[in-house]
């Protein structure tokens, strides 16, 4: 789970890294309330589950009522690379002397966690040069490790202490709520030498979620994604109009790269699971009827254990329970796939040989 | 022979017993069935509270590793538990003396995984997953979930992250006339018991290997390490690549836990541009896998 900026600070706050004075909102109600709480001038901050918001507009200077009746409703409004704002952020304008960065990260390759730090903040990472980079095993980072960090960075003497502070504060927020990545960009240094998280950014195991239920008030999941969950699927809702359908997810994603290879855009990603069974292919077709923006339907299942013939049966099921009246192309590789074929002959079901006729004849479709 | 192949093939001309972890469930039954249909000699089960039963009224069932280790001799356990349990079965299993555990379960958190790892590497044990659909050496033995008819032996590998398109592609090399003398799912996870790096080094030195073919996916950077390796070793046999998730949307889970781009770190651009430094042709479509293949052993 992608937490917003304002859920990782609310995180921050419980494990005493100190972050400026904010409150989050989601109309502007609240949001005037929380302006003359907060006071003027502040920040006011969209926050969206991606990066680079802040060269979308997504964050603003905000000095008077004016400006905020003009500014909250339209960052509020605004969509940053796909991802809608999903709450307004409104943070209190700090003096700093410096912004530095730092992160803790699940480094797969070597199977371990790794301190990145830099003099350099506010800026993507990837694009900063000095880069500190420390290997720290499972994540808990001691005293000392710490402190050569903050060496290695070149910080002054008197922030060191902070730092350390904030890097074993940091470590334990990682190592108890597993997340696969916690960053402070920018970690800024105040006059005295002092520091706060000026923005967070944490990514946890979705697959700890069950030992975490104190984060299940952070999962923003659509209706149809919870649907999807629960039975085992999962779905990524895109902006397209072919919904792509698939069991196992290397095999989906590959479907959904060939289709928009030939122009088509995909409505979403669902991946039934490994194994297709008449029951899953027909609550995959079940959960499609639901989306909107929906013109035709994409399905490339690779049968192996489970005959075609099975999957057949769901869609003539869909079609005759009325669940589904778009037009579905499908490739179903495995065994009896000529019955299969056979099956569907009279129905809105197209029965491709390969997945790339399946995916011309989808594309010729939704530009009829 | 590297011990991947020691531990499959055994060394006399009987099969290598292979133990079962959760093979009454539902999942498991189905599988142990097939595995047994496909020639494995499944020698036993384990599921606790079902000790002394039988399964399929051939396989004993233990209570624990342990007791199934000691009855009869088996050094791989494929597990077929839930994520929740994971950890524990593994940690049974691994301190029972097994020495190549097969973890088909999805799910299982990355706390989790790197702690079972730090536990194999002590006991000098191989894990496979978690979230593999398995090993198999075609027309020996099938320890996983995949269906049989995808694969044919020969002189090709496939190390694949990805379960179905291990399938798909295996298929589409299969019936171009490149079998395979192993395949092995490193599984969609975060974190992999077995890297694609180690499953490199698992087969590159097979006697009879006429190339490699790795089927990867956005996420980590388990290509790249692959390809910076092959560099460095100067590595000369045909090695093609598949990559999924080219125009995946960054910064969301496509379906495998692993499979997320974070920035740059994990993009499918990366990994293409590695492979390429590495002179690893990357095929755009499944099907396109064993032409790059015949055109890669044709120049050498």
């Amino acid at each position: 789970m992608r937490l917003l900026e304002y859920q990782a600070k609310e995180l921050f706050k419980e494990y005493k890294i100190k972050i400026p004075k904010s409150i989050a909102s989601k109309d502007i109600e609240k949001g005037r309330a929380d302006a003359k709480e907060i006071g003027y001038p502040f920040v006011i901050k969209a926050q969206v589950p991606v990066g680079g918001r802040g060269k979308a507009g997504g964050i603003q200077k905000c000095h008077n009522e004016d400006e905020f009746e003009l500014k909250y409703p339209q960052i509020l409004n605004m969509t940053i690379k796909g991802e809608k704002t999903r709450a307004i952020l409104l943070e209190k304008m700090l003096e700093y002397e410096k912004e530095i960065y730092l992160s803790l990260f699940l480094n797969r390759s070597k199977r371990c966690y790794t301190i990145i730090s830099s003099a350099e903040g506010g800026v993507e990472i990837e694009s900063v040069k000095d880069q500190v980079i420390q290997e720290v095993g499972l994540g808990d980072v001691t005293e000392k490790v710490a402190e050569d960090v903050a060496k290695k960075i070149g910080l002054a003497k008197n922030s060191i202490p902070y730092f350390v502070d904030i890097l074993q504060k940091l470590s334990k927020l990682t190592v108890e709520k597993e997340a696969e990545l916690t960053e402070i960009n920018p970690l800024v240094i105040l006059k005295d030498g002092s520091m706060m998280a000026l923005d967070g950014k944490l990514m946890t195991d979705d697959n700890s979620n069950f030992r975490h239920k104190e984060l299940a008030k952070y999962q923003e999941k659509t209706e149809l994604e919870k649907k999807a969950e629960e039975s085992g699927f999962s779905l990524v809702e895109l902006d397209g109009n072919i919904a792509v359908i698939g069991n196992g997810a290397g095999l989906v994603m590959s479907t959904l790269d060939m289709l928009t290879d030939n122009g088509g855009k995909a409505a979403c990603f669902l991946d039934v699971g490994g194994t297709a069974t008449t029951e899953s292919v027909y609550e995959a077709l079940t959960l499609i009827s639901k989306m909107k923006n929906v013109k035709a339907v994409l399905v490339n299942l690779y049968g192996g254990i489970v005959k075609t013939t099975i999957v057949a049966s769901a869609f003539l099921k869909a079609y005759d329970d009325k669940i589904i009246i778009l037009p579905v192309f499908a490739r179903l590789m495995g065994a009896e796939s000529d019955k299969s074929k056979d099956m569907l002959k009279d129905s809105e079901t197209q029965v491709s040989p390969s997945i790339e006729d399946a995916i011309n004849k989808v594309v010729m479709e939704v530009n009829k | 022979m590297t011990a991947i192949f020691e531990l499959l093939k055994g060394k006399g001309s009987e099969k290598q017993p292979v133990i079962v972890q959760g093979i009454t469930g539902k999942f498991g039954t189905r599988h142990t069935k097939l595995m047994m249909e496909y020639g494995t000699n499944i020698a036993a089960g384990v599921t606790p509270g079902k000790g002394g039963q039988k399964f399929e009224d051939s396989v004993p069932i233990y209570e624990t590793v342990k007791e199934a280790v000691h009855a009869t001799g088996a050094k791989i356990s494929i597990m077929f538990v839930p994520a929740k349990f994971f950890l524990g079965a593994a940690k049974e299993a691994l301190e029972a003396g097994i020495k190549l555990l097969v973890a088909i379960p999805e799910h299982v958190p990355v706390q989790d995984a790197m702690k079972t790892i730090e536990i194999a590497e002590q006991k000098n044990a191989i894990v496979i997953g978690p979230n593999t659909p398995g090993v198999m050496i075609p027309g020996l033995i099938k320890i996983g979930i995949m269906p049989a008819s995808p694969f044919k032996f020969g002189n090709t590998v496939v190390l694949s992250k990805s379960g179905t398109l291990l399938y798909e592609i295996s298929n589409n090399l299969s019936n171009s006339g490149f079998g395979q003398c192993i395949t092995i799912g490193v599984g969609g996870d975060p974190i992999n018991g077995t890297r694609l790096v180690d499953a490199f080094d698992m087969v590159k030195d097979y006697p009879d290997l006429d190339g490699i073919v790795i089927v990867g996916e956005i996420g980590g950077d388990a290509e790249e390490v692959l390809a910076q390796k092959i560099i460095d070793e100067n590595f000369k046999k045909p090695v093609v690549a598949y990559i999924a998730g080219r125009k995946a949307p960054k910064e969301k889970r496509m379906g495998h836990a692993g499979a997320i781009v974070m920035g740059n770190y994990g993009s499918a651009e990366s990994k293409i541009s590695m492979f390429s430094k590495a002179n690893i042709p990357v095929a755009k479509r499944p099907i396109e896998v064993p032409i790059l293949l015949a055109r890669k052993m044709e120049k050498k």
